[in-house]
């Protein structure tokens, strides 16, 4: 498991008031939204400012989300290819 | 449970400064949203109805010293007074004062212009109150973007409760940093004008207003009139910012109405709904609306004139739902191009006359909530 | 005519302590900071709702105070809430406006109504309810109190969730009752006032 997955758990979970979570209990290809973490559209908006706050990256259009937001590996390979810090 | 008449009335926006002077700009399809550069939030600018001060400041000196009063006190100030002067049974000592408004003096957050406790919106109130001698302390209503019409249904529970003799419900809210920061946050906010119930529809446009409305047991006037018949609120149960896909709560607001009151569905002549123009609330209004059997009903959404004008919303858009019924007009939804809801309302595309007696006025908002009222108009 | 209505149960939270029916329910001796508090208290109800970490400490006051009042389940699904309190949601406007100047946190943003506790109770509880948040400098008996009757009187409810939760300065104060029409206390003015009094300074 590569450090931005760790650290992208991590900042999910503090960012997302997920207090009873541990970053061991997410699974790199669990699904964030609907069955896997229960994520809601309030979540989804959050992970936008993260990216942008985090990675210099900004989501113009929010249907984007969807597939970047799908699971650890999505959101990790999205923000390798698109990083500007 | 006794009915009481909607009597005088007032609208301040940047659509005029009287309830009169928004219908004839309303019947003129002239809209309040323009195009703003001077936010640090919208690179390209952002469509919102906001309203002049030095207007505002100009309007207030004729009665008070506008540099004691905040820009909201003095556009609430302002409506009441419009309302209170010409009705005879208004009363300092025994009428109510009911305000209606989500965030009140919120931008003096970070501002020391005015003292720390004029945040505080039981203080704006009480300003307010204090500015009229009222002796009955005033209530406050903050339910999200039903409180304009929720602060209607409070009068008439506490002129029935035996609290106020009558009352003054008044409303408003600012387009502060602070809510366009947050509709930005939420991606609610439209890149055009908003565009109600359309099927290009993109999101809201917020504006500024300000509304009062004098409510009393009696009629002052001879002629026709329009009074209250009952309201109801239902939460959605499904989310804080957004509604059920189902519309249950809308729906159980607006069926419980039925048949609390005791009014046929079939009675109704035209609903003015919230119509905010995100895709989630016009959808969940359009099948609220059709589970009601109301789909067929003359409907507009004033928002395309105003934007969505929060604590204001529902009480400026009452006071219109009584002008149309009084002047049996049915006005524009502005912005609609074609149907972008799954269900097909009966969508007014321009200025009508036609013979109205019931309305139907509905509302939702943040944290679920959602209200349903009836007004009817009746001939002396 | 207005019938007889009763207080049928009564929850105060306050300076790290719960009543329940004018009996101490909880203690906190260790922890005067809120959010501790607020989170202690959730584990010692053993309430399983993560929801609960993402709510705004003026949320959380409401939303516990409501699980201790029903023993964590509210079976009359007409419950009307009728809430109010002085503060609205200042604190977390706070919050919000200090994200605001760079990033502004739209699940912050979110908590900045205060009616947003309503919709919180009413997930939770499935309640298809009446609703309303009033705003007064202090705690105002009246308004609970006719407000209450008229949604009896017009048939609205048959079950009234009251609650007074104010939030300043990280200092609270939650009192949370239920008016049925039935109960061992007459519902009125002075009884509201004489349960709300005694621990408040």
């Amino acid at each position: 498991m590569s450090d931005l997955h760790t650290e992208l758990k991590r900042s999910i979970i503090e960012q997302l008031n997920l207090e009873d979570m541990e970053v061991n209990e997410i699974e790199n290809d669990e699904q964030l939204f609907g069955d896997g973490l229960g994520l809601d559209s309030i979540d989804a908006l959050e992970l936008i400012v993260l990216l942008e706050k985090d990675y210099g990256i900004k989501l113009t259009d929010p249907n984007q989300g969807k597939q970047i937001f799908n699971s650890i590996n999505t959101m990790a390979d999205y923000i390798e290819k698109n990083r500007t810090r | 449970m006794n009915r009481n008449y909607l009597l005088n009335d007032a609208i301040i926006s940047p659509l005029g400064f009287t309830t009169s002077e928004n219908l004839t700009s309303i019947r003129n399809s002239e809209t309040a949203l323009k195009l703003h550069r001077n936010s640090r939030y919208f690179k390209e600018g952002y469509y919102a109805g906001l309203i002049d001060l030095d207007w505002i400041n100009s309007k207030f000196s004729r009665i008070g010293n506008p540099g004691k009063y905040t820009k909201l006190e003095k556009l609430i100030i302002l409506a009441i007074k419009q309302v209170i002067d010409p009705s005879q049974n208004f009363s300092t000592r025994s009428s109510g004062l009911v305000l209606s408004t989500t965030k009140g003096n919120i931008d003096l957050l970070n501002n020391n212009d005015f003292s720390a406790d004029r945040i505080y919106l039981w203080k704006m109130a009480q300003v307010i109150a204090d500015f009229f001698e009222l002796k009955q302390k005033p209530v406050v209503v903050s339910n999200a973007c039903i409180s304009g019409a929720l602060a209607i249904k409070t009068a008439n529970d506490f002129i029935e409760s035996g609290r106020f003799k009558n009352a003054v419900v008044a409303g408003g809210d600012l387009v502060s940093d602070f809510v366009l920061s947050g509709f930005q946050s939420f991606q609610a906010i439209s890149s055009k004008p908003c565009r109600p119930f359309s099927n290009d529809r993109e999101g809201v446009s917020l504006g500024e207003a300000a509304a009062a409305i004098f409510i009393d047991q009696e009629q002052s006037a001879v002629g026709e009139s329009v009074h209250y018949i009952d309201a109801v609120t239902a939460n959605d149960a499904n989310h804080i910012s957004g509604p059920s896909r189902t519309g249950e709560g809308l729906y159980q607001s607006i069926s419980r109405l039925f048949n609390n009151s005791g009014v046929d569905p079939s009675k109704v002549d035209y609903i003015s709904a919230h119509g905010t123009a995100t895709n989630f609330n016009d959808e969940m209004e359009s099948i609220s609306f059709n589970r009601a059997e109301l789909n067929y009903v003359p409907v507009n959404s004033f928002k395309g004139y105003y934007g969505h004008t929060l604590g204001a919303s529902a009480l400026l858009e009452t006071i219109l739902t009584k002008k149309c019924l009084l002047n049996n007009e049915l006005l524009a939804s502005h912005n609609f191009t074609e149907s972008g809801v799954s269900v097909n309302l009966n969508i007014i595309r321009e200025h009508k006359r036609k013979e109205l007696r019931t309305a139907l006025k509905t509302a939702s908002g943040f944290g679920g909530c959602n209200l349903a009222m009836l007004l009817q108009k009746q001939s002396l | 005519m207005s019938e007889v209505l009763y207080i049928k149960n009564s929850v105060l939270i306050r300076d790290a302590k719960v009543y329940q029916n004018g009996r101490l329910y909880y203690e906190d001796t260790k922890s005067p900071d809120i959010s501790i508090f607020l989170k202690n208290l959730y584990k010692s109800e053993k309430i399983r709702y993560s929801k609960y970490f993402k709510m705004d400490d003026l949320s959380k006051l409401g939303f516990i105070g409501t699980e201790i009042l029903f023993g964590g389940n509210i079976e009359n699904k007409e419950t009307a809430l009728v809430f109010g309190n002085a503060a609205s949601c200042l604190e977390t406007d706070r919050y919000y406006s200090e994200t605001m100047e760079e990033f502004p946190s739209p699940s912050l943003f979110v908590y900045t109504l205060p009616n947003i506790m309503l919709g919180e109770i009413s997930i939770r509880h499935q309640l298809r309810s009446e609703n309303i948040f009033f705003i007064s400098e202090k705690f105002d008996s009246s308004l609970f109190l006719e407000y209450s009757k008229s949604l009896f009187n017009q048939g609205k409810t048959d079950n009234v969730l009251c609650g007074w939760v104010d939030l300043q300065n990280n200092d609270y104060d939650v009192f949370l009752w239920e008016i049925a029409r039935s109960g061992k206390t007459y519902l009125n003015e002075e009884e509201l006032k004489n349960i709300y009094l005694p621990t408040h300074e």
